[in-house]
């Protein structure tokens, strides 16, 4: 069974038609790299893939749930990595993955939280309000749900390596490949090249006015 | 469950850090009952007349002020876009934010209050009637408004609208509220008028929710 099943999905923003006609069929272990110039739609196509947007025309299931009628279930299996981190400045690094784990139905105790932590390079930060840590280190904190939400079959990354430094790049390349390994499913967009052995398939959107 | 409950953990961590931001509408409150008895004359019984309503008009404005705080945060960093792509109902976690902002907006209003009727000089049973009154009518305040503040997030700086399109919704809650303290005032039985608000609520407790949530995911469009 597919993964993510689109079909003839358009969008239209204030008259100026961004894409139209897009079929995509992600089975377990695939990536899907989609590229364009700024402006060609990448953040709205992912933002309705994952039903935050709605399409002008078309159908998107995940695991087989409509986005737009059940959501909820259709979640259950997603993780969604966007331009907003969805971090709290308030709150520490440890504080908001515990609320968002506990939200979100992940089972994760101070310690593997603290764990996670660490292997992004964030010893001892794990507690100061994250208004304090600089932007690639707040990056760090949102990208530890990728490590958290063990259970995820498809994660959409939205430009996943902004702000971050080359060790880390090489880190998160190396868990994507170890998450499509285990058969999981992922869409992404960059504007960096991406150093991942592993086969993927190119969506390309053209600018269109 | 757990979900829940971690959305009223994380929402009441939140105010805690924003402390200073939570007592200005409270402050503001307080300010604007003390003008009266300055510019209408500090006669005990003009105040008493009009105390009630002046009350009442103090909370309404002083909670709009406050409202924005309600998803303002969550839209700007994020965190919405994480709730409504979570396992929960994107309603039941609008209505725990909802009963979150409320109880620590009301809250503090009402441990106040009675150096408000005091001021104004209320008498006991108007000080009931008012309580009463406040208790059944700011949770409606709060899921109505909710919905302009769900409806107004993706625009900045939506303040003054969302006052101006909340304020008139909230009329018929300030009649039968206003009428409940004068009955009282004059020793008169007030339920009738507190068996509609408490309907009114009930009714916006019902309906609000799936209101709330479908503007918020058409705010993210």
């Amino acid at each position: 069974m597919s993964v993510l099943f689109a079909q003839q999905v358009a969008c239209e923003k204030s008259d100026r038609q961004l894409f139209s006609d897009i079929n995509i069929e992600l089975h377990p272990g695939q990536l899907l790299y989609v590229t364009g110039e700024n402006g060609a739609g990448k953040t709205s196509l992912l933002r309705i893939l994952v039903g935050l947007s709605s399409p002008s025309a078309g159908h998107i299931e995940i695991n087989g749930h409509d986005v737009q009628k059940e959501l909820p279930s259709a979640s259950e299996s997603l993780l969604y990595f966007g331009h907003k981190q969805g971090i709290s400045q308030l709150l520490t690094a440890t504080e908001n993955l515990r609320f968002w784990c506990q939200q979100h139905g992940v089972e994760a105790d101070q310690t593997s939280i603290h764990l996670i932590l660490a292997e992004l390079g964030l010893t001892g930060l794990e507690d100061i309000a994250l208004k304090n840590l600089s932007a690639g280190q707040q990056r760090r904190v949102s990208l530890a749900k990728l490590w958290l939400k063990s259970d995820a079959k498809l994660w959409v990354l939205d430009e996943p390596f902004t702000a971050l430094d080359v060790h880390l790049i090489s880190e998160l390349e190396n868990k994507m490949a170890s998450f499509l390994a285990s058969g999981g499913a992922i869409i992404m967009t960059s504007h960096q090249a991406l150093n991942i052995d592993y086969p993927m398939t190119n969506l390309h959107l053209e600018y269109s006015w | 469950m757990v979900a829940l409950k971690s959305v009223f953990l994380k929402d009441l961590a939140l105010a805690y850090r924003q402390r200073a931001e939570l007592m200005q509408p409270l402050m503001f409150f307080v300010l604007v009952i003390t003008l009266f008895p300055l510019a209408i004359g500090p006669s005990p019984e003009t105040l008493q007349r009009i105390g009630g309503g002046v009350v009442w008009v103090a909370a309404i404005l002083s909670l709009l002020l406050g409202m924005e705080r309600m998803f303002r945060d969550d839209y700007a960093d994020g965190s919405l876009e994480q709730y409504i792509l979570s396992p929960t109902p994107l309603y039941m976690i609008v209505v725990v934010k909802v009963l979150t902002h409320w109880l620590m907006h009301i809250v503090p209003l009402f441990l106040i209050s009675p150096l408000l009727a005091l001021f104004l000089n209320l008498t006991f049973d108007m000080y009931v009637a008012l309580m009463l009154t406040l208790l059944l009518g700011t949770p409606l305040i709060s899921f109505v408004g909710a919905i302009g503040v769900a409806l107004t997030v993706g625009l900045h700086r939506g303040g003054v609208l969302l006052a101006l399109l909340l304020i008139p919704i909230f009329i018929p809650l300030l009649i039968f509220a206003t009428s409940a303290i004068e009955s009282a005032s004059m020793l008169l039985t007030y339920h009738p008028q507190l068996a509609i608000i408490a309907a009114l609520l009930l009714f916006s407790v019902a309906l609000s929710p799936m209101a709330i949530a479908y503007s918020l995911k058409v705010s993210q469009n």
